[in-house]
């Protein structure tokens, strides 16, 4: 260990966490790793660990995004600290899967490859205890469907970066009503080129600015969906 | 002073060309990564009376500050030109633009990049839909490839980035606008560093051309 290198294990609860935020903001995935241990390790449970830690961490990244203080290297670099704290978390999460949300099915949309916004949703959906399934990029109306009927979640999310891109997601949209089964879903949207209007305009429940905002528009609509259902 | 003069100018700063003629009465207020084309085209169309302002082309990487910093440059030039053009396409605005062209009464570039004016529209979407796992280098981009992709992404301080970034990408495509030895070796190696196929498309100045000169001539017309 080098002099200035911290010894993760020497810091109490509270310290070790607030170094995690700084690791994450920084995007050192093997001090993630071993942060996430560690909290394993002190009898931390996986949920915990998971928003406390890691989520916190990054929901601090997304303010700094927003206000211009980070750009989407930075950013990147973050997700993917934070996606290696994840991959730690994953299979403990899904012993515990009782106390999930619910099922997201995420894509971006056909004719575009560009998925930093989507896999950063992906994570922080994850992180406030969705099961994802990510359709990854390109993705074809018949990929989305296939991937409902298979999955049955309770949301369905589009992603675009280009403005010549981002109409495809009204003629996903579209064809779940022909189908019959637009209601039977959340639609999320998000994207560069993306705002509230267009959102309304394809049809979609929400459009959601950011990965925070995404995680907590999924969790109000899966929760006001649940009490409309319970109230009738 | 040459173009080629001011190439780090162009980059981080606006940079102005006078018309020839003492006061240009007609300006072409264009992103710094297409003044050489925009230039060429003036000179080949013996304009005299045009100036061309070129905002920074470092926007191009940030495109949400696009917007503002057109609006910023027309309100400041507000009545000092008979017309005024906008040598912009969407780039990445999101529409954003849109509003402030339309308040200031000006039109812009048609299609969405740069890519796709200086392809030609039609050709570049032909392209995107044949591959859309492409990567674009304009002229201007292959001769800055280091400073805006290498360095300006912090590529060659966080190598784990390049993964990240251009991970989905399989093929580079260079819109060539000149025949230029040395841009197509840049090109060529921008393509190695990134592990892409490489292609070479010459395109001339595609859409961007005919946009001007129907400007100029409508602002002839008056």
């Amino acid at each position: 260990m080098s002099d200035d290198e911290i010894d993760l294990e020497s810091l109490s609860d509270e310290d070790l966490v607030a170094q995690m935020h700084d690791d994450v903001y920084d995007g050192l995935p093997d001090e993630i790793v071993r942060g996430t241990e560690i909290l394993l390790e002190r009898g931390w449970s996986p949920d915990r660990t998971l928003s406390d830690a890691l989520v916190e961490g990054m929901r601090i990244v997304g303010v700094d995004f927003r206000d211009g203080i980070l750009f989407v290297p930075e950013v990147l670099l973050a997700a993917n600290a934070m996606k290696a704290g994840m991959e730690v978390l994953r299979p403990l999460l899904s012993e515990s899967s009782a106390d999930r949300m619910g099922k997201v099915v995420i894509g971006t949309v056909k004719g575009d490859i560009h998925d930093i916004g989507k896999n950063l949703v992906a994570m922080m959906l994850e992180g406030a205890g969705f099961e994802v399934i990510d359709l990854g990029i390109n993705n074809a109306v018949e990929s989305y469907l296939a991937a409902l009927e298979e999955h049955k979640p309770q949301i369905l999310g589009m992603s675009a970066l280009l403005t010549t891109t981002m109409p495809y997601m009204k003629v996903v949209v579209d064809t779940m009503v022909e189908k019959g089964i637009r209601d039977d879903y959340i639609v999320l949207v998000g994207g560069a080129p993306l705002n509230e209007e267009f959102g309304k305009a394809v049809g979609a429940d929400a459009y959601c600015r950011d990965a925070a905002v995404a995680a907590e528009t999924a969790q109000a609509l899966v929760l006001a969906r649940r009490s409309a259902v319970a109230a009738s | 002073m040459p173009v080629s003069d001011r190439a780090t100018s162009l980059l981080e700063e606006e940079v102005v060309f006078p018309a020839e003629k003492a006061e240009g009465r007609v300006l072409v207020l264009a992103c710094g990564a297409i003044a050489r084309e925009v230039l060429a085209i003036v000179k080949l169309n013996r304009w005299t009376h045009v100036d061309v302002r070129c905002l920074p082309a470092k926007l191009h990487s940030r495109p949400e500050r696009i917007p503002a910093a057109v609006d910023a440059k027309l309100t400041e030039l507000a009545g000092r030109y008979e017309q005024v053009f906008v040598a912009y396409a969407d780039c990445g605005t999101g529409g954003a633009l849109e509003p402030v062209l339309e308040r200031h009464g000006v039109e812009r570039l048609p299609g969405a990049h740069c890519y796709g004016f200086l392809a030609g529209n039609d050709a570049w979407d032909a392209m995107q839909e044949d591959e859309p796992a492409t990567f674009y280098l304009t002229d201007f981009l292959a001769r800055h490839f280091d400073a805006l992709v290498v360095r300006g992404l912090g590529i060659d301080r966080r190598p784990e980035l390049l993964p990240l970034m251009f991970g989905n990408y399989v093929r580079l495509v260079h819109l060539a606008q000149t025949d230029d030895a040395e841009l197509d070796r840049r090109a060529e190696g921008a393509a190695a560093f990134l592990g892409l196929r490489y292609e070479r498309r010459r395109t001339g100045y595609g859409d961007l051309r005919p946009a001007l000169e129907r400007f100029v001539a409508g602002a002839e017309r008056g």
